[in-house]
């Protein structure tokens, strides 16, 4: 186990290092950030200066080392534009997100998997097939259509919520309702398939033969086996609670990470972008490295199996 | 076949899965009809649609569906919207076919590389993989494309490592247990060379679950793009797609809700019968789930 842990974390620092070069190389490589923002009329002195002061005018693999030990001393850089450092730019807005993203995870768990094992237990009821429905609408609809209908719906024509902003709880209902939609689809289907496979199992008509109420064989068999891939899931979900909400944050103008990556990435502000890239990924490692530590908790046989890879 | 599907419950539940088969053809003939549809109006966008893309009619702005001539509107510019439903359509069906192939072709080489080789082969391409996995996609490509403009091929191509870590995943795993079942050994120690044994003999037994993925991957990539575009970050004007129709015409949801409605309708339409098909598919496909 401890091994298998071991692994993970080299796997994740790797995958890390992967994300920071990408970020680096497609930022630097695809033009001169100096003329893009101080524009193309700008005196040749001041580009000569900006470049100077960033660094610009090293060979790339000069500002990449020095990029790399400005990361690893957790300094990363400060945002060309506004002048401070990106990473607390980037920390400023992260409550923002969470804000919207967190309840609207919650909604996801809390509706998503019991819905999903019910019609999983129910199968070809009418609250399956009304699950089924709901689900594929759930997760076929993007979430820019649906947010705009919400707006349409309920800030245009009903006038009861705000279509935008930041200003009080209110203006978070609807964000919240747009991000937890597609999920609640996507958990709950993915929970209904999860459990049916499970049903299925041979160890399931073992248990039922043994004599076991149709209770304890759906708590203690069927549900923790199922617990598995809903885990994967959950993991996914969790790692994009930073990234997850661009598409909704910019409908909703809602001030979080999702608006600062468009706008920063519009602006072409460097370190802004590449510490943005590395937090969401950092979010994501995380949450794949907790997924793989539950699914040890979970699953004895995967334990030995991966530890025997 | 696994046990499951012969166990006792069977005969019980088999009234409901012919009742759902002789049920289910109707829904799934509606959506391969759209879908139908939706390839003609592709292939056939040019002749089918009634005024070219940018032809604007001034005395004619934000006229509602049902005017004679303009039978879904006109939107801010004048422009008819049933001719740049039709040429979003082709456009966002090309990136969403193009990309679908590409990601299918890239992750599932990659997957059989990392199987045949494995050593530091496997490791480079789970490693990239992983790299995947952890910078969501939007995100990656609003970097790329905010930075290396927007070109069609980029688009595509950008689109096309849409989910290759899925395909990558699969074939590797199913690879890798098809050479320790009889067959694939049996070819390989009949002299088969490795090109011979993964295109002829692992692909065909591999190839219902990729086609699976494929239809799940397929939707997913319309509605990245529609959502890049919608950002202003995909197709640019004066080209369109239908999330830059639905990004434009968010501006003008209050006073002409059309804009942006019909290019909504379309695409959850689309994703909706290509997923329905791909589950329908699937079900027919793979005997291990029923």
């Amino acid at each position: 186990m401890l091994n298998h842990i071991l692994i993970r974390l080299v796997r994740a620092f790797l995958t890390l290092m992967l994300v920071m070069t990408f970020a680096f190389l497609v930022l630097r490589l695809s033009g001169d950030p100096a003329i893009i923002l101080l524009g193309p009329d700008a005196p040749q002195d001041a580009i000569n200066a900006f470049r100077e002061r960033w660094g610009l005018n090293d060979p790339l693999w000069k500002q990449y080392l020095a990029y790399i030990a400005q990361v690893l001393t957790l300094d990363f850089g400060v945002s060309m534009r506004d002048q401070v450092p990106a990473l607390e730019l980037v920390m400023s807005r992260i409550p923002a997100t969470l804000a919207i993203t967190v309840p609207a995870l919650i909604l996801k768990v809390a509706i998503g998997i019991p819905a999903g094992v019910y019609a999983a237990l129910h199968r070809q009821s009418i609250a399956d097939r009304g699950v089924i429905t709901l689900s594929i609408f759930g997760f076929t609809v993007p979430s820019f259509v649906l947010g705009l209908i919400l707006v349409l719906i309920f800030a245009v024509t009903l006038g009861w919520l705000p279509s935008g902003g930041q200003d009080s709880w209110r203006h978070a209902i609807l964000p919240i309702a747009t991000l937890s939609v597609g999920g609640i689809g996507i958990m709950a289907r993915f929970s209904r398939s999860a459990m049916i496979e499970v049903l299925g199992q041979p160890y399931i008509r073992t248990a039922m033969a043994k004599g076991l109420s149709w209770r304890d064989v759906v708590w203690k068999h069927a549900l923790p086996n199922a617990a598995v891939p809903i885990v994967t899931l959950l993991g996914f979900m969790v790692g994009s609670l930073i990234a997850g909400a661009a598409v909704v944050e910019s409908i909703f103008s809602w001030p979080g990470v999702g608006r600062l990556i468009v706008t920063s990435v519009a602006n072409r502000d460097l370190a802004v972008v590449q510490s943005l890239l590395l937090v969401i990924a950092c979010s994501m490692i995380v949450a794949n490295f907790l997924v793989d530590l539950a699914y040890g908790l979970l699953d004895p046989r995967l334990r030995s199996k991966r530890a025997a890879h | 076949m696994t046990v499951a599907a012969l166990s006792a419950e069977a005969p019980a539940k088999q009234g409901f899965l012919s009742r759902l088969r002789q049920k289910m053809p109707v829904l799934i003939w509606l959506c391969a009809l759209w879908l139908l549809a939706m390839v003609l109006v592709a292939i056939f966008a040019d002749q089918l649609r009634p005024y070219p893309i940018t032809k604007m009619d001034l005395g004619a702005r934000m006229a509602e569906p049902g005017t004679p001539g303009h039978w879904l509107g006109t939107d801010d510019l004048g422009r008819d919207v049933l001719s740049r439903l039709m040429q979003s359509i082709r456009v966002s069906l090309v990136i969403a076919f193009g990309a679908t192939i590409l990601s299918a072709v890239v992750g599932t080489g990659l997957g059989f590389l990392a199987a045949q080789f494995r050593g530091w082969v496997e490791n480079a391409v789970m490693a990239l993989a992983d790299f995947q996995a952890a910078l969501p996609f939007l995100i990656m490509s609003l970097a790329v494309l905010a930075f290396f403009g927007t070109s069609m091929v980029l688009l595509v191509c950008l689109m096309g490592f849409y989910g290759w870590e899925r395909y990558a995943r699969i074939a590797r795993g199913l690879a890798i247990s098809a050479s320790a079942q009889g067959y694939a050994g049996a070819v390989v120690q009949l002299g088969a060379k490795p090109s011979r044994v993964y295109l002829r003999h692992i692909l065909p037994n591999v190839a219902s679950t990729l086609i699976v993925s494929m239809t799940l991957t397929f939707p997913e990539i319309i509605l990245m793009e529609s959502g890049l575009s919608f950002l202003g970050l995909g197709v640019q004007p004066p080209q369109t797609s239908l999330g830059n129709m639905v990004g434009f015409g968010r501006e003008y949801l209050t006073r002409a809700p059309w804009i942006m409605l019909a290019p909504s309708v379309v695409i959850v339409l689309t994703t909706l019968s290509i997923s329905l098909l791909g589950d329908w598919l699937r079900d027919r496909l793979d005997p291990t789930i029923r």
